[in-house]
């Protein structure tokens, strides 16, 4: 009866036509990110981490195996279908930020909700509520290029949260940031964490970063590296756990 | 909802690039422009030419040797003076006759060229031609053969520099004739300055150009109803007594028919040819649209990870683009209708009249322009896979 994980990946593979070379970037790789789940992904650049992020937060589609997000398998969706399912289960956090720089914090977080038929108002009501969340209130109508890189990034996560997902994506989110602020914004997500249970998964190469992660996923030439400390079962019995 | 926001989008992105968005849109003003200026001074001189041919009278009818089709060569006319008065018999309406030349009009140390036409009392029965001062000719005065004249009012300008004319004498191909009367003026139209003719008794002018012949007949149908019936009568004197003879009577409706029809091909050329700066203009707008979608990539592939479709960015960069468009556009119009009429307020013989619909269509087809030209890049903008797109720099 526990509802289903929030991403699930069934013997996935991801091979690339490169100029007629066929590029193997995953090999085989299953893998369950429940609700309320943090892990880590770790490998050196190069080892299929990038693809995996894509292909779980539904940006791609694996050549083979079974992909669900958000419980839905996704080889049966069109693209349209797809966006919803991204827009409705996922936050993506990005190593550049990714806000768009004429437009002001609040709108560049309300954005997602465009996508979902929100109102004006409600998107800004949301979009204001988000940003206090990550502690940028005050900083509603400030552009990107008047705000630092650890506050751009807040306000990238605060987008990321404003559609209430179940997973947050974050794709080197500290990446381009100095190591207080780098520090502070990984706070923020194990708080989001913490306190709202959604699920993050963060793809790094920092292995501080990912040493604070309740469990690491290591991806080495496209297929997962067996890990001790962590199982399979593991996170999902704490995270059952921790739900009491 | 959504059509809104695309909406918003679209006009930060245009703002954002204020400079390329009016270059982008200048093709499509100038060719929104110049199709507006050309229908507004063709139009003009459609209204003009039947302000002045419904202004020579109501339900004329013009008879003249020779078949009337447009091309054909002027025939050599053989109607007399007396087959005048055969119609005026047989249809029982006044018959004006005309037999015209240019000449040169002399006065003092003065001269005109100047419309010489011989003619006959009928002339004031038959078309709307008021005096200004004086009397017409009478009916003694063709008789006699004498030489008496009634002069247009640009004449009187050019030969008196505002003395009274009324009783001086002229010359008129090197012959003098007595000035009796002045037309009120008129105004100028396609076919020729009315208000530069003198009006001489036809006896005199068929002396006066060594002719015995006369070049057409005029008369008045009582009604409109009556116009064929009387054109057919008349028509019907001449075959009896001309029957190797080809004549035409023509009517202000016909005439009209006409210029209409030439001015319409023309109007309709030239705005053909300003509507390939449309064209042009279009192809601009695609050009930069596509710019637009390259330098936006990496918005596009975010907006699509967080749940934008296909349609979604679509519409976005559509809608761009025919705002691009109709922006120009409706400067366009403006530049357009202010053109027309200042060119028109600077040029006499130049009017230009608005019609409602030539705004109207530069509009929509500056919309369709923008539609058209936007499509391509739009339809790329939303096909973009949102991984690559994300990884642009």
């Amino acid at each position: 009866m526990s509802p289903a994980p929030a991403l699930e990946a069934v013997d996935v593979t991801r091979s690339y036509d490169l100029e007629g070379v066929r590029v193997d970037a995953l090999r085989g790789v299953s893998l369950t990110v429940a609700r309320g789940d943090y892990a880590a992904v770790v490998g050196p650049s190069g080892s299929g981490k990038s693809t995996l992020m894509h292909l779980l937060g539904g940006l791609d589609r694996p050549t083979t195996g079974v992909l669900r997000v958000g419980g839905r398998d996704i080889a049966s969706l069109s693209e349209d279908e797809l966006a919803q399912v991204r827009n409705a289960t996922i936050g993506f956090v990005f190593q550049s930020f990714q806000l768009l720089g004429r437009t002001s914090a609040v709108d560049n977080v309300a954005m997602p909700l465009v996508y979902r038929g929100v109102r004006r108002s409600e998107r800004r009501r949301r979009a204001i509520e988000a940003l206090q969340r990550v502690g940028m209130g005050h900083r509603l109508d400030h552009r990107p290029a008047q705000l630092s890189g650890g506050e751009q990034q807040r306000v990238a996560i605060a987008r990321a949260l404003v559609g209430d997902p179940q997973v947050l994506l974050a794709d080197e989110p500290t990446g381009n940031l100095d190591t207080s602020t780098g520090a502070e914004v990984m706070a923020l997500l194990e708080e989001l964490n913490r306190d709202h249970g959604v699920a993050v998964v963060l793809v790094t190469h920092d292995l501080e970063v990912a040493a604070r992660a309740r469990r690491q996923i290591r991806v080495r030439d496209g297929l997962l590296e067996p890990d001790a400390s962590c199982s399979e079962e593991q996170p999902t019995r704490r995270a059952a756990g921790r739900k009491r | 909802m959504r059509l809104a926001e695309a909406w918003r989008v679209a006009v930060t992105a245009l703002r954002a690039n204020r400079l390329r968005s009016l270059l982008t849109m200048l093709g499509v003003v100038i060719g929104v422009a110049a199709v507006v200026v050309l229908v507004a001074i063709g139009s003009g001189a459609k209204q003009e030419v039947e302000e002045q041919v419904n202004g020579l009278g109501a339900n004329l009818v013009i008879v003249v040797p020779g078949r009337l089709d447009f091309g054909a060569a002027p025939t050599k006319s053989r109607l007399e003076l007396s087959d005048a008065t055969r119609i005026e018999r047989a249809t029982g309406q006044q018959v004006a006759v005309s037999l015209s030349s240019g000449e040169t009009v002399r006065f003092g140390g003065r001269e005109a060229f100047a419309t010489v036409n011989g003619t006959n009392p009928a002339v004031p029965e038959v078309f709307v031609r008021p005096l200004a001062r004086g009397e017409y000719l009478r009916e003694s005065d063709v008789d006699t053969r004498r030489r008496v004249a009634v002069v247009g009012s640009g004449l009187v300008e050019q030969l008196f520099d505002g003395a009274d004319p009324l009783g001086r004498t002229i010359s008129v191909g090197g012959v003098r004739f007595r000035v009796i009367g002045v037309f009120e003026s008129v105004g100028g139209s396609f076919g020729g300055n009315r208000d530069n003719e003198v009006h001489v008794p036809v006896t005199a002018a068929q002396r006066l150009f060594g002719d015995n012949r006369v070049d057409a007949f005029a008369l008045k149908a009582p009604t409109t109803d009556t116009i064929d019936e009387v054109s057919d009568q008349a028509l019907a004197v001449l075959a009896d007594r001309y029957p190797d003879e080809e004549f035409s009577a023509v009517t202000q409706d016909q005439i009209l028919g006409t210029i209409g029809r030439i001015l319409g091909l023309l109007t309709t050329v030239l705005a053909a040819i300003a509507a390939i700066s449309l064209l042009v203009g279009g192809v601009g707008v695609s050009n930069i649209m596509l710019v637009s979608v390259r330098e936006r990539t990496r918005e596009i592939g975010l907006r699509k990870a967080v749940g934008a479709r296909q349609r979604d960015i679509t519409l976005q960069f559509l809608l761009e683009a025919v705002l691009l468009t109709t922006l120009g556009g409706v400067i366009g119009i403006a530049l357009g209708v202010g053109g027309s009429l200042g060119l028109s307020a600077a040029i006499d013989q130049l009017p230009a009249v608005i019609t409602w619909w030539s705004p109207a269509l530069a509009f929509g087809v500056s919309a369709a322009v923008g539609i058209f030209f936007g499509v391509v890049p739009a339809r790329r903008a939303g096909r973009l896979d949102p991984v690559a797109a994300l990884r642009t720099e």
